[in-house]
C-alpha cells in the first residue's frame, strides 16, 4: 500500500503534523486487552452499581423502571437498524425513514399535535429547545417557568437563555400545581410540565389560555404514558409538547441514551428542530420517505438553521415506535389505568403510616410525593438497607420540601411491592423519629 | 393517496386491525376506585390516541421488513467523509446490556453507583490524555451538544472577565453545526476564508481576529482532510486577541495517539463517541460529545461533574478506597445542558473500545485510517480517476480526501449526485457530497481503518467503472439507483406539501 502511494513509511503520511506537535511516546493509557478481559472488567463495574433487578426501586423523577418487552431488543439490536448512518440516501433507508414517520404519526397521537420530528436528544433538553423556537417565534424577552417543571429541564433552559439574553422567571406552585403570575406582552413563552415534578396533573388548558391572552405560546414537557389518559396538550391549545421518550420501550441506562421528542402546532413547523420524515413518491410513483424541511437544518442553512441538532436519537425513537405498537391503542390506556390505580392505592397506604403526610392532594397518575417528619437521607439508607429505593429525596431541587420523598409506580410494582415500601418506610420514619427524640432527650 | 404501497410497504397503521393486540396487562391487584375519582373527567382525554392495534408476529415481522430496506455498516462499504463508519465491535452491545449498566437508575445514590461512576471517572481520564486537555465533562448528547457546551463555556469565561464579545469565526469548510451553533449560542458568525492549499487563510484570519472575537471553532485535521500546517500560528492569533480555540473533534479519528489538539493550543476540544469511539450510529443516533478543556475554562464545565474523591476525604466512607462522585458545588459553572449524567450507555461502549485497544491500538487506528485514505487516494489516481474526478488539494492527505466531480458533469454529463446514487447499485454507501461547500461537486471520501485493502481496491474499481459506463451511456448514472427498494424521490415535493404524519 506505501508503494501504491509512494512513499516509504507511515510516518511520511503524518508529515504535514509539525514534528514537534507529535507526541514522543505512547499515551498515557493502559495497554490493549483481549475481549475476555474487557469483558470481565465491564461486568465487575456493573457489579458494583445496585440496579433495578437488586433492590425494589420507586425511583422516578424523570426516568422510570419500565418493563420493556423482549421483542425492542430483538428488532433494534438488528444490524440494519444500529449500525446505519442518518438517512441522507433515502434510496437505501427506507426502512429507517418509514419508522421515522410512524414515531412522528404516533407522537402527534399522543399530544394531540399536527407535528412531530423524528427525535431530540432527551428530556430536558427538548425543553430547551422548545424555548429557543418561541423566542425564534416571536423575539420577546422572557420566559415564565413553572416550579412544577423538571430541575434539569428548568436548568438547561437557564443554562442557553443566558445567551439569548432572555430572562428566565419562575412560576410558583400553590397546593402541588402551577399558580401563574400576572403576564405581561413581553413573555415569550409560558412552561409547564404535565404531570409536574411532583407528579400532579396540571390544568393545561387553563396555563395555555392564561398564555395565549398575552400572546406568548405555551410549552409543555409532557409523560408520555399519562397522556393516554389525560387531555392531549395540543386539545388544550399547547403549542409545543415535548418530553423525556425514556419510559417508551427504552432502558435506564443511568440516565441516557434516550430520547427527547418534540411536537408542535402547524404554524410552527418551519421551525421545528432537528430531522423530519416526510412521505412522497419516487421516479415510478411509489410511495416513499425522506429527510424533509431541510431548509430548517445545520448542514443546509448554517448559522440561519432553526436549531444546530444533528445527530439525535433515531434508534431510541424507534424502540418507542415499537413499545407504542405493542401496547397499541387500547393496552396505552390499560397499562396507565393499572398504574394509576396502584399509586392511589400505594399514595393511600403511605399517607396513613405514621410521620408521613401527603405533599398535596392534586390528581396524580404514576407517581406522588410524601412528606417525612424524620430526615429523609437517613430514611432512605433505612429502606436502602432492606433492599428497598424508596424514592427520591425532594430537597435538594425545593428547599421548601426539605424531608419531601417522591415515590413512582410503574407496572412493575405490585401490591405486594407497595406493602413492602409501606412496611420498611413506616418502621424507618418511626425508628428514625424515636432515634432522634432519643438524642435530642440526651442532648437536652 | 397518489402513492402506491405494496403489500410488504405498508405502515403499522396501515396494518393496524381494531380488536388486535400484543400487550396483554399485569392483573389489576389493589381496590379500583371510579376513575371519576382518580381524576377528573374535565382533565381525560374523550377519545383514546390512535396508536396501531397489531398483534406481536405482526410487529416483528413488520419491523423485519422494514430493516431490510436499510443499508447498513455491517452489510457494506460506508466511506462517508467526516461520519467515521467504522465497525462498531459486537462486544460493545453485550456489556452495555449488563444489568449492572443497563438497569441502573440515574439517580441512584453515588455510593450504590461506585461502578458507573469509576467507569466515567476513567473515560473522562482517557479522553483527557488523547485530546491533551486536563479536563472533561462527558455530559453532552451529541457533537452538536458538546459544540454549544463549548461556545458556552467560552460566553462563560469572557464574562467572568468582565467582558462581552460578539462574534464566533469559523472556517468556510466548517461542518454546519459549527455555524448553526455559535447563533444558537447568540453570537454573530464571522466567515474565515481557505488559502489556495486548504489551509485557514492567515491573512484573513488576522484581519478578522479583531477584540470583540470570543472564539475560533476550527477541525483539525479540516474538513478538507488536511492537517492545518500553521496551526501553532493561528493558535497564537487567536490567543492574541484574547478568544478562546475550539476544536471540533469530528475529524480525531485521524490523530489519536500521534498528536493532541490541547498540545496544537486549542483550549476546548469536543469528541464524537459514536464516530471516533464506535458508539453504532443507530441511523441517526444516539451518540454522545463530551468534551475536554484547558485548566482556564474548568471552573465553568457543566454541572454536576464527576469526581473522584480521595480515600481520606469526609465523603469516602473510610475503608481505604476512593469514592467517585457528583460534585454539584460548582459556582462558576454554566450549569446544565441535558437530564442526569449523559448518555452513559454509550460511555460503556466507547470505555470497552479504549480499554480494548489501549494506547498502542488508538495509534494503530489512526496510522492505518491515514494510510488507507492515502491508499485509496492512490489507487484512485493510479486507475486514472483524477482526470474527471480531480483531488481538490494535491496533498498527502489525513483519514480522508475531497475530490470534484465538475470535470465529470462538464464532461461525462454526470453529477456528483448521479455518481453517489450509482454507487447503491453496486452495494457501497456513496461519500458524503456537495460537501465541503468551497469545492465544486464535492465528493468526502473516509474509508476508515476496519477496511481491507481488498474493499479499497473494489470501490476504485467501481468508481473506473461508473465513469466507464458514464461514457458510453450517461443516462444510467443518471437515472440511478435502478437496484434499490425505491428509485429517486420527490424531495422538493416532499417540501412543498409536507405530509409527516399518516392521515388517520
Amino acid at each position: 500500500m506505501l508503494r501504491t502511494i509512494g512513499v516509504a513509511s507511515i510516518e511520511e503520511l503524518f508529515a504535514d503534523i509539525p514534528s514537534h506537535l507529535r507526541l514522543g511516546g505512547p499515551l498515557a493509557l493502559d495497554a490493549g486487552r483481549s475481549e475476555l478481559e474487557v469483558y470481565e472488567e465491564l461486568r465487575a463495574l456493573a457489579r458494583r452499581n445496585t440496579s433495578t433487578e437488586d433492590e425494589l426501586c420507586f425511583l422516578g423523577a424523570g426516568m422510570y423502571d419500565h418493563y420493556v418487552p423482549a421483542l425492542i431488543d430483538s428488532i433494534i439490536s438488528r444490524s440494519e437498524f444500529l449500525t446505519p448512518y442518518t438517512p441522507y440516501q433515502p434510496e437505501v433507508s427506507q426502512g429507517g425513514l418509514q419508522a421515522m414517520f410512524e414515531y412522528q404519526t404516533a407522537i402527534c397521537e399522543l399530544t394531540g399535535l399536527p407535528v412531530s420530528n423524528a427525535s431530540v436528544y432527551e428530556g430536558p433538553s427538548a425543553v430547551a429547545a422548545a424555548g429557543y423556537v418561541a423566542k425564534l417565534a416571536n423575539g420577546r424577552g422572557r420566559f415564565v417557568v413553572s416550579r412544577g417543571v423538571h430541575p434539569h429541564s428548568r436548568e438547561a433552559l437557564a443554562t442557553l437563555a443566558h445567551g439569548w439574553g432572555v430572562e428566565v422567571v419562575e412560576a410558583p406552585l400553590q397546593d402541588g400545581v402551577t399558580e401563574l403570575p400576572e403576564l405581561g406582552e413581553d413573555v415569550s413563552a409560558v412552561i409547564v410540565q404535565q404531570p409536574n415534578f411532583l407528579g400532579a396533573v396540571e390544568d393545561l388548558e387553563a396555563l395555555a389560555g392564561a398564555a395565549h391572552d398575552v400572546g406568548a405560546l405555551c410549552v409543555a414537557a409532557c409523560d408520555p404514558l399519562p397522556l393516554s389518559l389525560l387531555r392531549a396538550p395540543g386539545a388544550c391549545g399547547v403549542d409545543v409538547a415535548v418530553g423525556e421518550g425514556q419510559t417508551l420501550g427504552n432502558r435506564l441506562d443511568f440516565g441516557g441514551p434516550s430520547f427527547g421528542f418534540f411536537a408542535a402546532t402547524e404554524a410552527l413547523i418551519r421551525r421545528v428542530p432537528g430531522r423530519i420524515a416526510g412521505e412522497t413518491v419516487d421516479l415510478e410513483g411509489r410511495r416513499g420517505f425522506v429527510l424533509t424541511l431541510q431548509t430548517r437544518e445545520q448542514h443546509i442553512r448554517r448559522e440561519k438553521a432553526t436549531s444546530n441538532i444533528c445527530t439525535a436519537q433515531a434508534l431510541n425513537a424507534l424502540a418507542g415506535v415499537i413499545y407504542l405498537s405493542w401496547l397499541g391503542r387500547h393496552g396505552i390506556v390499560e397499562l396507565t389505568e393499572l398504574m394509576l390505580q396502584r399509586t392511589a392505592y400505594a399514595r393511600e397506604r403511605l399517607a396513613a403510616l405514621p410521620g408521613v403526610h401527603a405533599l398535596h392532594d392534586q390528581p396524580v397518575v404514576r407517581e406522588f410525593a410524601v412528606a417525612l417528619d424524620a430526615p429523609v437521607a437517613d430514611v432512605i439508607e433505612r429502606c436502602a438497607a432492606a433492599g428497598i429505593n424508596p424514592g427520591y429525596a425532594l430537597g435538594r431541587d425545593y428547599p421548601e420540601y426539605e424531608n419531601g420523598l417522591l415515590v413512582a409506580i410503574t407496572e412493575k410494582r405490585t401490591r405486594a411491592d407497595i406493602d413492602r415500601l409501606a412496611d420498611a418506610l413506616g418502621e424507618a420514619v418511626t425508628a428514625q423519629r424515636s432515634r432522634d427524640a432519643h438524642h435530642v432527650g440526651a442532648a437536652g | 393517496m397518489t402513492a402506491s404501497a405494496a403489500d410488504d410497504q405498508l405502515t403499522i397503521y396501515e396494518r393496524s386491525k381494531p380488536g388486535r393486540r400484543a400487550f396483554v396487562a399485569p392483573a389489576l391487584d389493589v381496590p379500583e376506585h371510579p376513575l371519576d375519582q382518580l381524576i377528573p373527567a374535565r382533565l381525560r382525554r374523550a377519545e383514546t390516541p390512535h396508536l396501531p392495534e397489531v398483534s406481536e408476529p405482526e410487529i416483528v415481522r413488520h419491523y423485519n421488513r422494514l430493516s431490510k430496506r436499510n443499508f447498513d455498516l455491517d452489510t457494506g462499504f460506508y466511506p462517508l467523509g467526516s461520519c467515521t463508519m467504522k465497525h462498531n465491535p459486537k462486544l460493545h452491545e453485550r456489556v452495555a446490556a449488563l444489568d449492572g449498566h443497563a438497569r441502573l437508575h440515574p439517580l441512584q445514590d453515588p455510593r450504590r453507583a461506585q461502578g458507573a461512576l469509576e467507569l466515567m471517572f476513567n473515560l473522562q481520564t482517557a479522553l483527557a490524555e488523547i485530546a491533551g486537555l486536563p479536563h472533561v465533562s462527558l455530559q453532552p448528547s451529541a457533537g452538536s451538544h458538546g459544540e454549544l457546551a463549548g461556545v458556552l463555556l467560552t460566553r462563560a469565561f469572557h464574562e467572568d472577565h468582565g467582558e462581552s464579545r460578539t462574534k464566533v469565526l469559523t472556517p468556510d469548510t466548517a461542518h454546519g453545526t459549527n455555524p448553526a451553533t455559535v447563533t444558537m449560542a447568540g453570537y454573530e458568525v464571522v466567515k474565515v476564508g481557505t488559502d489556495a492549499e486548504g489551509n485557514v487563510d492567515l491573512d484573513d484570519l488576522r484581519a478578522k481576529a479583531t477584540d470583540d472575537v470570543a472564539c475560533l471553532m476550527l477541525t483539525n485535521p479540516s474538513t478538507l482532510g488536511l492537517f492545518e500546517h500553521g496551526i501553532e500560528e493561528i493558535a497564537e492569533i487567536v490567543h492574541d486577541v484574547g478568544a478562546t480555540l475550539y476544536y471540533d473533534g469530528a475529524n480525531l479519528n485521524a490523530i489519536m495517539g500521534i498528536c493532541r489538539p490541547g498540545d496544537m493550543g486549542f483550549d476546548i476540544v469536543h469528541f464524537n463517541l459514536h464516530k471516533s469511539f464506535t458508539q453504532p450510529h443507530g441511523g441517526g443516533g444516539p451518540g454522545a460529545g463530551p468534551i475536554a478543556v484547558a485548566e482556564r475554562i474548568e471552573p465553568y464545565l457543566p454541572r454536576p461533574q464527576v469526581i473522584r474523591r480521595s480515600p481520606d476525604s469526609a465523603h469516602a466512607g473510610g475503608a481505604g478506597t476512593a469514592f467517585f462522585d457528583l460534585d454539584y458545588d460548582r459556582p462558576k459553572s454554566i450549569g446544565r445542558l441535558r437530564g442526569f449524567q449523559g448518555n452513559y450507555g454509550v460511555f460503556v461502549r466507547s470505555y470497552a473500545y479504549i480499554r480494548s485497544l489501549g494506547a498502542a491500538g488508538l495509534r494503530d487506528v489512526s496510522e492505518v485510517a491515514v494510510l488507507n485514505a492515502n491508499y485509496l487516494l492512490a489507487k484512485l489516481r493510479a486507475e486514472g480517476v483524477m482526470e474527471h474526478l480531480p483531488v481538490a488539494y494535491d496533498r498527502i492527505c489525513m483519514h480522508e480526501f475531497v475530490l470534484s466531480g465538475a470535470p465529470m458533469k462538464r464532461d461525462l454529463k454526470i453529477r456528483t449526485l448521479d455518481l453517489a446514487k450509482r454507487l447503491l447499485d453496486h452495494g457501497v454507501h456513496p461519500p458524503t457530497v456537495y460537501f465541503p461547500l468551497l469545492v465544486d461537486e464535492a465528493l468526502l471520501i473516509e474509508p476508515t481503518e476496519t477496511e481491507t485493502k481488498e474493499t479499497l481496491d473494489r470501490f476504485a474499481q467501481i468508481i473506473v467503472e461508473i465513469l466507464r459506463e458514464a461514457a458510453d451511456d450517461p443516462e444510467v448514472a443518471q437515472t440511478a439507483p435502478h437496484t434499490t427498494p425505491v428509485r429517486r424521490l420527490d424531495e422538493a415535493g416532499a417540501a412543498r406539501r409536507p405530509v409527516v404524519r399518516q392521515a388517520l
